[in-house]
């Protein structure tokens, strides 16, 4: 599995009810039955996905986070995840206050736009990056509104949710992100993780 | 056509009170079984048939001859596995395959019913079916399953008991019939009265049958079970056995010459008033009324898992009448997957050949089996 999985899946408390917002084929799911014992509902928007989801046993409705959060009560979940699809929406801002009004806290992962690999593709080439976890052109990339890390966390000032705990994933490898370390954080970590809350 | 003999009947003695308020009792109740109950009689799934299906889902159908209705979906190793799986199914009342219906007598007077029989409902024919679980022993079902008028029943019915099933699976189909689907039956309804031979209902009586009033009711609502493109890539503008147009009103087209042959093979197995009262309790579902506008209300009681399944070509009950439900479930944190199946089969995707909904169908149930 994934070290970002493993990461959500320490970061999640046992028995809780968690909402997987682009749960792809289920395996965070899968991991968060098996190992915390959560009732785990997802949504996804590919219908092969959600099919391979409902061949697991997994509870998922086929939708799209923009447009289908709306139907769940505030509070119904403990933990809403949202992994490394922030960027693609097309408005970022109301996703996270949805993601915050249905969970009570939500875990949100972004890929670090920051990272220096991302900097010199840009600056040597002088072109839009193309990484590993970035493979697209940027006419046919979904990634719309990327971010850096840095940027993540200037975001939660101006729209107002507490980072409760935010984790950097390099080479993986996971440490802290602290207001003393973000400028080298923010250069080498492939990947942000952060637990937020209203 | 005698159906009397290959049919299994129950007979509920104890009273019913329909929605109309009228009360039936000693009414017949016919049903098919496949597959077996298993010691602890937990394996049982109660299929609901649509608009014009009957108790005899798989295998070959003793009074038509023909493949049982959801041959595709039910049967050995299938969607719903009947080596697994005990399945029941019910020809619902109001219905022409041997439950009670407007073709029986009035114990009465004597004389068959007609347009005498009650007004039922989609409450009516679960509230009959339920029986079934007391004549088999069976204390809870693993799961109840059906698609369009079927769909509805599996609503109304984990609404009336929301313990008597584990899983519950609406298919192609919605919690209040639009105006749009009203309007659809009420021209069938139509076509019917207008047959001369419909006799306001009494034609059994007089030996006749309005058959052409049937045939035209069978032929536009078979339009509405099939979508646009399926029917441009299937007909065209393919000629019927001539290689030009023949300026006349013979069926010229391929497609017309479908819809007159299925309008026709209707007429032999089915009763034309039963359609009339089918119809009408599809017309009156509105489960959202009956929880006076919030649907979520219908399924507060219920632990049961959803699973609610559409398909993209189906105009006459659309995605979003599938995900209404979806939404009422959620609203109350009620466990409910949902799956908007690709296809261009139209409405009727759910009757046939779609591998997408096959697969995911019996991947739901036996999992959820699994995990019961």
């Amino acid at each position: 599995m994934k070290t970002e999985y493993k990461i959500i899946v320490d970061l999640i408390e046992e028995k809780t009810r968690v909402l997987d917002v682009g749960c792809d084929d289920g395996t965070l799911m899968e991991s968060l039955k098996k190992n915390k014992n959560v009732d785990a509902r997802g949504i996804e928007i590919s219908k092969d996905k959600v099919q391979t989801c409902v061949s697991k046993g997994l509870t998922v409705i086929e939708g799209n986070a923009e447009l289908d959060l709306k139907q769940f009560p505030n509070d119904s979940f403990d933990y809403v995840v949202l992994g490394q699809t922030l960027q693609a929406f097309v408005n970022p801002e109301i996703v996270i206050k949805e993601l915050l009004r249905v969970g009570k806290k939500a875990i949100i992962t972004i890929p670090n736009f920051g990272h220096w690999k991302v900097r010199l593709n840009l600056l040597i080439k002088g072109t839009m990056p193309i990484t590993e976890s970035l493979p697209n052109d940027w006419y046919n990339t979904p990634n719309i509104h990327m971010c850096t890390i840095k940027d993540f966390v200037k975001f939660s000032k101006i729209i107002n949710f507490k980072i409760f705990k935010s984790l950097a994933l390099t080479n993986k490898n996971i440490s802290n992100i602290n207001n003393s370390n973000l400028f080298y954080k923010n250069l080498f970590a492939e990947l942000g993780i952060f637990l937020i809350e209203k | 056509m005698n159906i009397k003999e290959n049919i299994k009947t129950l007979v509920i003695k104890k009273p019913l009170k329909l929605d109309c308020g009228k009360t039936i009792n000693n009414f017949p109740l016919a049903y098919e079984t496949y597959g077996s109950l298993n010691k602890n009689k937990d394996n049982a799934i109660l299929v609901f048939h649509a608009l014009t299906g009957d108790q005899f889902v798989t295998g070959i159908n003793p009074v038509t001859k023909k493949d049982g209705w959801w041959s595709y979906a039910v049967g050995p190793n299938k969607s719903i596995d009947t080596n697994k799986y005990f399945v029941i199914c019910a020809n619902v009342i109001g219905g022409c395959m041997g439950s009670f219906g407007p073709s029986h007598k009035n114990p009465d007077t004597n004389k068959i019913f007609g347009t005498d029989f009650p007004v039922i409902t989609i409450n009516d024919m679960v509230n009959a079916q339920v029986n079934l679980l007391d004549h088999f022993e069976i204390k809870k079902l693993f799961s109840v399953v059906g698609g369009s008028m079927g769909g509805m029943q599996v609503l109304q019915f984990i609404s009336n008991y929301p313990d008597k099933a584990s899983t519950v699976v609406p298919i192609a189909c919605t919690s209040s019939h639009s105006a749009q689907n009203i309007a659809f039956n009420e021209l069938g309804r139509q076509a019917i009265a207008s047959d001369h031979n419909w006799s306001n209902g009494k034609y059994l009586s007089n030996n006749t049958l309005p058959d052409k009033g049937l045939s035209v009711a069978r032929m536009a609502a078979h339009i509405t079970y099939l979508s646009k493109k399926g029917l441009q890539e299937k007909f065209g503008r393919k000629l019927q056995e001539r290689d030009a147009l023949k300026f006349g009103f013979d069926a010229d087209f391929q497609i017309e010459s479908y819809l007159r042959y299925q309008g026709s093979v209707f007429v032999d197995r089915f009763d034309a008033n039963s359609y009339l009262y089918i119809t009408r309790a599809m017309d009156y579902f509105d489960l959202v009324k009956q929880f006076d506008g919030n649907l979520s209300n219908a399924f507060k009681k219920t632990k049961a898992k959803f699973f609610v399944i559409s398909f993209t070509s189906d105009w006459l009950y659309p995605t979003q009448e599938n995900k209404d439900i979806v939404i009422a479930l959620n609203a109350i944190g009620a466990d409910v997957g949902f799956v908007e199946i690709k296809s261009d089969k139209g409405h009727d995707s759910f009757l046939l050949d779609v591998p997408d909904f096959l697969k995911t169908l019996k991947n739901f149930l036996d999992k959820s089996y699994i995990e019961r």
